[in-house]
C-alpha cells in the first residue's frame, strides 16, 4: 500500500514511504516535522495550509503527498536563505504584519509567489492574491503594508504602478 | 481529515490512463486538479477504491484556439483555473469564459482546479457549466472504444451526474467561437471569495446588424443543476437589444430557474438576483462593447 516518495523541500531531496491516502500537509508537518505549515479548516477554505508547489502556492490539506512526487515544494522554513531573512519576512517584522501569526507562514510564501510574478504589485493586486488567505486578526491592512515593503526592498525603484 | 485508503495509480500514457479505466471503471476516481474530489474523499462522501492521477499524462494541457470553421477554444483536462485566468487569448475572443476565471473559488483553488474536472463534477453550483450552457460548449469523452463529443446541453444529468461513463475520461471541453460581434459576461454573487455562488450568471450574445443572432444564457447555484434558460435566450433571438427586450430576457430567466432557500439566502431573492444579473450582464456586455 506505501509508495517511496522524493521530494526536494526547501532544496533539500527527501525519500519517504507513505500511505496514498496520507494529505501532503500531514507529510510535511508529521514525516518531515516542519511545523511551520499550518492546518486550519482542513477542508479547503481558508489557505493556512499554503505550501509552494514548484513556486506555485497550493493548499497543502487538499493535495495527497504522493502527487508531489518528483516536483519542489517550499515552505515557511525555505524562505529564509544563508542566515538572511526573506524581504517579505523583513516586510511583516516590520510593518506588524503579523498579531497570532497562524495565517502568517501561507501568507509570507503567497507574497513570495506574487513577487516573483510581479516585482510591483498595485494594492488591488496584493488583495487579489492573498484573497484566498484567511487572517482572522489583522483585518489585512498590515499585511498589504508589509507585502509593499517588501517590494520596495526587492526593487527599489519608483513604485509607479502602485495606487496607494 | 483523511480519506479511505485507496490504491494509486499514475499512468504516464493516454492509453495507459484509458486501460486502467476500462478495467476498473467501477472502482475508479480519476484526478487531475483535485479541488473538488480531495474535499469529497477528506469527508467520506467519495471512497474510490483507485485513483487513476491523470496528472503525469502528456497531451491535456492544451489551451488554444482551432481557427477551422466558426472556430473553436479547445481546453485539456489538466488546463488550470489560473492558466484561465490570465489567458489573453480569452480575454480578447471568450469574454464570457474571461469573465468567469478569475471568479472560480480563490487564487489558490485556481492553481490546481482545471475547468474540466470542475465540469465532470457536475456540481450545480460550479460556475463553469453554467457557462458551457451559455455558449453551447461539449465536453471530448476518450475510452478505448473510442471517442465522444458530448453537448453541454445533454452532458449534465442531475446535482453531481453527468453522462459520462465509468470507462470514460474527458479529455478536453471545447467552446465554440463567439464571433465578432458578441459580447458577454459572468456575473457572479459570493459572500467571499472562495465561497460558492449564491447566484452566478453566464451571458453570450452574437448579433448582426444590431439584430441578436444567438443568445445564451447559463445560470449557477439556482437549481439541481446547472440551467440554461432557453425560453429568455429565444425571446432575444431575431430582436434588437433593446432595454425592453432585456426585462423580458431577464424575467424569463428568472422564471426559469428553481433556487432554494438557504444559509446564503432565500429562494425568492436568489431569483431576483437571478433578474437583475441576468438584465445587468446583458447591459454591461453591450455596452462595454459599443465602448
Ligand atoms: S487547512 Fe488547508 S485550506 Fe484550510
Ligand atoms: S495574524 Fe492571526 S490569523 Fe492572521
Amino acid at each position: 500500500m506505501h509508495r517511496s516518495i522524493t521530494v526536494t523541500v526547501n532544496g533539500q531531496s527527501r525519500t519517504a514511504e507513505v500511505e496514498p491516502r496520507m494529505l501532503l500537509v500531514y507529510f510535511l508537518r508529521e514525516v518531515l516535522d516542519l511545523r511551520g505549515v499550518h492546518v486550519g479548516c482542513d477542508t479547503t477554505s481558508c489557505g493556512v495550509c499554503a505550501v509552494l508547489l514548484d513556486g506555485v502556492p497550493v493548499k497543502s490539506c487538499t493535495m495527497f503527498a504522493v502527487q508531489a512526487d518528483g516536483r519542489s515544494l517550499t515552505t515557511v522554513e525555505g524562505l529564509a536563505s544563508n542566515g538572511q531573512k526573506h524581504a517579505v519576512q523583513e516586510g511583516f517584522k516590520e510593518e506588524h504584519g503579523l498579531q497570532c501569526g497562524f495565517c502568517t507562514p501561507a501568507m509570507m510564501l503567497v507574497a513570495s509567489a506574487l513577487l516573483e510574478e510581479n516585482a510591483n504589485p498595485s494594492e488591488s493586486e496584493i488583495r487579489w492574491a492573498i484573497s484566498g488567505n484567511l487572517c482572522r486578526c489583522t483585518g489585512y491592512q498590515n499585511i498589504v503594508k508589509a507585502v509593499q515593503h517588501a517590494a520596495a526592498t526587492l526593487n527599489p525603484q519608483p513604485a509607479s504602478g502602485r495606487t496607494t | 481529515m483523511f480519506p479511505s485508503q485507496f490504491e494509486y495509480l499514475a499512468p504516464t500514457t493516454l492509453e495507459e490512463a484509458l486501460s486502467l479505466l476500462a478495467e476498473h471503471a467501477e472502482d475508479a476516481k480519476v484526478l487531475a486538479g483535485g479541488q473538488s474530489l480531495i474535499p469529497l474523499m477528506k469527508l467520506r462522501f467519495a471512497a474510490p477504491a483507485m485513483i487513476i492521477d491523470i496528472n503525469g499524462v502528456p497531451g491535456l494541457s492544451h489551451l488554444q484556439e482551432d481557427r477551422r470553421g466558426r472556430g473553436y477554444l479547445r481546453v485539456g483536462a489538466l488546463v488550470r483555473n489560473a492558466a484561465l485566468e490570465r489567458s489573453e487569448l480569452l480575454k480578447s475572443r471568450y469574454p464570457t469564459m474571461a469573465a468567469a476565471a478569475p471568479l472560480i473559488s480563490d487564487p489558490l483553488v485556481r492553481n490546481q482546479g482545471t475547468l474540466v474536472g470542475s465540469l465532470v463534477h457536475a456540481d450545480p453550483q460550479g460556475d463553469w457549466g453554467s457557462v458551457l450552457l451559455a455558449l453551447e460548449g461539449e465536453v471530448v469523452a476518450k475510452s478505448t472504444s473510442g471517442e465522444r463529443r458530448i453537448p453541454a446541453t445533454s452532458f449534465f444529468d442531475g446535482p453531481f451526474t453527468t453522462v459520462l461513463r465509468s470507462d470514460e475520461l474527458a479529455v478536453e471541453a471545447r467552446v465554440p467561437a463567439p464571433g465578432p460581434r458578441s459580447f458577454g459576461t459572468y456575473l457572479k454573487l459570493e459572500r467571499k471569495v472562495g465561497d460558492f455562488a449564491t447566484v452566478g450568471v453566464a451571458v453570450s450574445v452574437s448579433t448582426e446588424r444590431g439584430v441578436v443572432t444567438r443568445a445564451g444564457i447559463g445560470l449557477t447555484g439556482v437549481g439541481p443543476a446547472n440551467i440554461k434558460a432557453v425560453d429568455a435566450e429565444q425571446a432575444l433571438v431575431g430582436h434588437r437589444l433593446t432595454g425592453k427586450a432585456i426585462q423580458q430576457a431577464a424575467h424569463l430567466a428568472a422564471a426559469a430557474s428553481e433556487p432554494r432557500s438557504d444559509v446564503r439566502g432565500s429562494a425568492d431573492y436568489k431569483r431576483e438576483v437571478v433578474r437583475v444579473y441576468v438584465a445587468r450582464g446583458l447591459h454591461q456586455a453591450f455596452d462595454a462593447k459599443a465602448a
